[in-house]
């Protein structure tokens, strides 16, 4: 229990590192995602090639290799950022193609009779896409995303070991310090739990709220 | 692909289908624009120099790459095999009739599905001081286990409920009842969910990489912090995640292709009929022909 209460500043740092990590990541994927399945339902042939790349690439690639050729291969670029920016980038572009996939088939769980039926009441593009199609697709697209954004949360445990301050990241101190390790991954464990569990709840409130009803 | 089934577009009439061209033409050249601009800066930051691609002309380098992917691989075997045997396990316990083993299962299946792998892995990497790969292997195997075993028990519960009803009013016993009828259907659905489990157990060895695991991430960091090849770090990844992508592709395309085996039914498949020829004759009209009329192909493959 020490371990917890001594080291509270510590972990406090570490549990809002990943949260932060969480934020920016979820913020920059969500809006990545969005731009892509954009690409991928266009009328338009090079960019649904483009989004059907984007896609398959990233949702093959390891992110630890992902990781490893943003934080360690864009500095010879002469791209220097904080290792935080980049942890961002690299789960925000990892986790888009994931979200992607989400916003594509909830758009295409609309059935095609909405928009013809908007269409013929003379709606123009903007609005059937605004006040028929994405209401109606963000509804069915909630529960996915709510556990893509948990997969973020736990992914971003990997950019600790590429020394961004985080919450897995803690244990190194707490080992040099001569903690037990068994405890200090205990209250890591909780840490992460409490990240995950919030994401769920905050989820499931949206799901009870719009979510389609069963 | 096209564009027909969603309810975003019309069918596009002569104006949209020229607009849409032409966004075509301007969309692929700011892709065309991007691309060059990345080879651009490759280039100008000379990663396609000599010296930077030579180590892999190298034999002694090209094995140390292909140890790399062996251990890779070798610690996927290990993972994907104890995965599926401990899931199976998990998911008997979650459907178990007895309450105590249910919540146990129950218990554990949540707990290491909310848990980052790597928090796993460094679990048992330090605080129980075991080797790099029996500890990758058990934290890949705790998580994929638990998902597995969740996807399995969806798998059971998504067979129809008289499948159930039907074995035990034959008589069976509950343990038939699993493993001649439940089990074997619920498989069969749940094959495409199971094989993009594995994929995701096989991105996820190179997390062995933040472990000193010698596996194929490890084996191109060493040759890219390599000074007698002047750091050739771009080059290693160049090589590196096109064999990485290939083979998580590769697996996707088995599950893509599993579930469009599995969506094919051997009942409800059209049988191809050959078409008429002038020639033919009705069944039983020409003794000599028997087998003209009456001529089926196989199932069809689409």
């Amino acid at each position: 229990m020490n371990v917890l209460t001594d080291n509270l500043s510590l972990y406090g740092k570490g549990l809002l590192g990943t949260v932060e990590l969480t934020v920016y990541g979820s913020l920059l994927a969500l809006a990545l995602g969005f731009v892509m399945a954009s690409f991928r339902v266009a009328p338009v042939g090079s960019l649904r090639v483009f989004g059907t790349a984007w896609v398959a690439v990233l949702r093959n690639t390891p992110l630890t290799l992902l990781f490893f050729a943003v934080l360690l291969g864009l500095p010879r670029f002469g791209v220097v950022l904080p290792f935080q920016l980049f942890a961002v980038l690299a789960l925000g572009c990892y986790t888009s193609a994931f979200i992607c996939e989400a916003i594509r088939s909830g758009i295409n769980t609309v059935p095609t009779g909405q928009g013809e039926a908007a269409r013929s009441l003379g709606m123009s593009f903007g609005q059937t896409l605004c006040g028929i199609v994405l209401p109606q697709a963000f509804r069915s697209v909630i529960p996915p995303i709510g556990s893509t954004l948990i997969a973020l949360a736990k992914n971003s445990a990997i950019a600790g070991a590429f020394s961004v301050t985080e919450l897995l990241g803690t244990y190194k101190t707490l080992n040099e310090l001569g903690y037990s390790i068994i405890w200090s991954f205990v209250w890591i464990a909780v840490g992460y739990l409490i990240v995950t569990l919030t994401i769920s709840a905050l989820f499931n409130v949206l799901e009870k709220r719009w979510g389609v009803a069963r | 692909m096209s564009t027909t089934g969603t309810a975003l577009y019309d069918i596009p009439g002569p104006h949209a289908v020229r607009r849409h061209r032409l966004y075509g033409v301007a969309a692929t050249a700011v892709i065309l624009a991007v691309i060059a601009l990345v080879l651009y800066v490759l280039f100008d930051t000379e990663q396609f120099t000599a010296a930077k691609w030579r180590p892999f002309a190298y034999k002694g380098i090209q094995e140390m790459l292909l140890r790399g992917l062996g251990n890779t691989l070798k610690a996927f075997a290990y993972a994907a095999v104890l995965a599926l045997v401990l899931g199976g396990l998990l998911a008997c316990g979650r459907l178990s009739e007895h309450r105590a083993v249910r919540w146990a299962a129950t218990v554990v299946v949540e707990f290491f599905r909310a848990m980052p792998v790597l928090v796993m892995i460094f679990f048992v990497f330090v605080a129980l001081k075991v080797q790099p790969l029996p500890a990758l292997v058990t934290g890949l195997t705790l998580y994929n286990a638990s998902v597995l075993a969740e996807v399995f028990r969806t798998g059971v519960h998504a067979v129809a409920r008289g499948q159930r009803e039907a074995a035990y009013s034959l008589g069976m016993r509950k343990t038939q009842v699993m493993a001649y009828v439940l089990v074997p259907q619920a498989v069969r659905a749940m094959l495409p969910a199971i094989i993009s489990q594995l994929v995701v157990a096989l991105k996820d060895t190179s997390l062995g990489f933040l472990i000193t695991y010698e596996e194929f991430l490890h084996a191109g960091k060493l040759i890219a912090s390599n000074l007698d090849y002047d750091l050739p770090f771009i080059p290693v990844v160049m090589i590196i995640s096109p064999i990485y992508i290939g083979m998580c592709m590769l697996l996707s395309r088995c599950a893509t292709w599993v579930s469009r085996w599995e969506r094919r039914s051997v009942k409800t498949e059209a049988v191809e009929v050959a078409p008429a020829e002038p020639g033919m004759l009705l069944p039983g009209a020409d003794a000599t022909h028997p087998s003209a009329p009456s001529h089926r192909s196989g199932p069809k493959t689409s």
